[in-house]
């Protein structure tokens, strides 16, 4: 197994991101050369508003580059048809907005909505895969509980599951640790983990969790406002990359514990 | 699709309630028929009292058809409304259908006499309020899908329909100030809403285009339960937003608009069934879903006639006081019962 290469899931070549609002463009970051491999868990770190969520906006085409391209498994994303994308990459969003009428199995299965016919019936296959996933987050024992009678680290893992039923190389996930607290943080982020190792899928998630993201992450991705870089964790901590992450005049960042501490 | 539940008891309940309900709206009247002439006129034998099977044949039975149309064609507008909103309070009337129906019978009734002879002489042919309801409807969709294609978030679709409903209810009462008493209460009674006085031709002329409107539905019920997970979930899971956005505004208008331009407008079913039917279905899975509110809304709709009747008297109530007496307290109930409605 060892010789075989494993191959690049996502790759950005010179990507530019920002905004263009009548012909008037508005650079967040330029230069963007990521290469994701297949079974890598990596984080993307960054100060509020640096543009971390652009960055991840762009990646899953909901927005359009300045230039530059995007490929998942050395295609274009542009030339993905929706439901081809939908395939091989999914998402965990921010947003908490979905009917909670749902219960868990149902918004798990949703997740194969690609795959089902036109009326959306299950097959066993998937009905097989639901299970598999319910196994993978262990939320088995929550299927038929409604989405509102669930804590907010249970619906986490539940979104995470939807994601991992969708069976796709990518998954893409928009700081799925706000909200939770510093068990279930370390406890989502280990999960990762473990799925990645697990499924060889690619995951990749924006955090504020650096110093979580430094001890379990494969490979982290900085945004700051001079460039992004990516890397493993010890090479972006021995060549300094952390330290220019936040303006130095409160916090700086202690390179033998990982993590940064309140200048005193 | 979503989990094996099916649910068959309650539906093989429901249907028998339907049918009961079905019977005794025709069997109830301002005249009063035996039971036993009542099924032989429907089921082809001859009757010795040709008035009764008159009035069975051309008037409770359409009459009765007319209400399981109207009831389960509002009810299922409602029940796509809300996904597609995802907001418990959207009803059918939202996208301004109704104050597009409204606006265009006015015009019809109130109009005539400010642009003069050519609308007075349309004025007599029955067809006219139906055409100038949907009409009225039809252009205030237009609109609303011209704007959809532009503006990509939902909410400010519903808001900018909530404003054509502004405009339209502007424009109804600068033409009610300027018309007669007469023609004031020919529009008013038009907004009692009616289920009768619905010859064979007009209710198939209806029944065609409710059959359109059911068959998008169903055929929208996979893009429904993906929405259920928010638009941004749906477009990552494949799905044309914008496609079936309008596949689903098409088909509730098509119920909607048709049901309002020949029944007059009818409160609160399109917005209390969904709700009601979620209490017993505890699904959000629109497979399960449809017909269910099919059901409770053609079953709620023929209690309403019935009682609209006023059974063994000569009085007819408007229905749409009635659908509103019935739905406003079922919406309050559910309200203080659950706490908070959902979608």
């Amino acid at each position: 197994m060892t010789e075989q290469k494993k191959h690049i899931v996502l790759k950005t070549n010179n990507l530019s991101i920002g905004y263009r609002f009548k012909k008037e463009e508005t650079i967040v970051a330029t230069n963007i050369n990521i290469e994701l491999k297949q079974g890598e868990l990596v984080g993307l770190v960054g100060a509020n508003g640096i543009g971390k969520s652009t960055l991840l906006r762009t990646l899953t085409r909901v927005q359009p580059p300045l230039s530059g391209t995007v490929s998942i498994d050395s295609k274009l994303i542009d030339d993905y048809s929706s439901l081809d994308l939908a395939k091989s990459l999914s998402l965990v969003l921010t947003e908490h907005s979905f009917s909670k009428n749902l219960t868990v199995f149902e918004l798990i299965a949703l997740g194969r909505q690609p795959y089902t016919n036109w009326i959306g019936n299950l097959s066993n296959n998937d009905k097989s895969i639901v299970n598999q996933v319910m196994q993978q987050t262990s939320i088995e024992t929550l299927q038929h509980k409604k989405c509102y009678e669930l804590s907010d680290g249970q619906l986490q893992k539940v979104m995470i599951a939807r994601a991992l039923a969708q069976d796709t190389a990518l998954i893409i996930l928009d700081e799925p640790t706000t909200h939770l607290d510093m068990y279930h943080k370390a406890y989502i982020l280990n999960l990762l983990k473990t799925l990645a190792n697990d499924t060889k899928k690619t995951i990749l998630f924006s955090s504020h969790e650096i110093d979580l993201a430094i001890q379990l992450c494969d490979k982290l991705i900085v945004m700051t406002d001079s460039q992004v870089i990516s890397g493993t964790p010890e090479a972006l901590i021995s060549n300094g990359s952390f330290n220019t992450l936040f303006p130095e005049d409160l916090i700086v960042f202690d390179s033998n514990s990982g993590s940064f501490k309140v200048k005193k | 699709m979503l989990e094996a539940k099916t649910y068959r008891k309650q539906f093989a309940i429901l249907t028998l309630v339907l049918c009961i309900c079905f019977f005794v709206n025709i069997g109830l009247g301002s005249v009063s028929i035996p039971l036993k002439s009542i099924f032989s006129s429907l089921f082809g034998g001859t009757l010795d009292n040709e008035s009764w099977q008159y009035i069975v044949r051309n008037y409770r039975l359409p009459k009765a058809l007319v209400a399981i149309i109207v009831g389960s064609g509002l009810g299922i507008s409602g029940l796509l409304m809300q996904t597609l909103f995802r907001n418990p309070l959207a009803g059918p009337f939202v996208l301004g259908i109704s104050s597009g129906a409204s606006l265009g019978v006015a015009l019809v009734i109130m109009g005539a006499s400010i642009f003069g002879g050519f609308l007075s002489t349309m004025l007599l042919s029955q067809w006219s309020l139906v055409i100038a309801a949907s009409l009225g409807s039809f252009l205030v969709l237009l609109a609303v899908v011209t704007v959809s294609i532009r503006v990509r978030d939902t909410m400010a679709i519903l808001i900018i329909g909530l404003m054509f409903g502004s405009i339209t209810a502007a424009i109804v009462s600068v033409l009610s100030y300027f018309s007669s008493a007469e023609q004031l209460q020919q529009y008013i009674f038009w907004g009692f809403g009616s289920l009768g006085n619905l010859s064979w031709n007009e209710l198939s002329v209806l029944f065609i285009i409710y059959l359109i409107g059911i068959g998008l539905s169903m055929y929208s019920i996979k893009r429904l339960n993906t929405l259920l997970l928010g638009e941004n979930y749906a477009k990552s899971l494949g799905m044309n937003i914008q496609n079936s956005r309008l596949i689903i505004i098409i088909a509730t208008s098509l119920l909607a608009g048709t049901i309002t331009a020949f029944a007059g407008p009818i409160a609160f079913i399109g917005l209390a069934i969904p709700h009601l039917t979620r209490q017993v279905f505890k699904t959000s899975n629109h497979k399960i879903l449809l017909p269910a509110v099919f059901l409770y809304g053609a079953i709620v709709m023929l209690i309403c006639d019935s009682i609209a009747q006023l059974p063994m008297s000569d009085y007819t109530l408007p229905i749409n006081a009635i659908t509103s007496l019935i739905g406003a307290p079922v919406v309050i109930w559910l309200l203080v019962r659950q706490r908070k409605m959902m979608f």
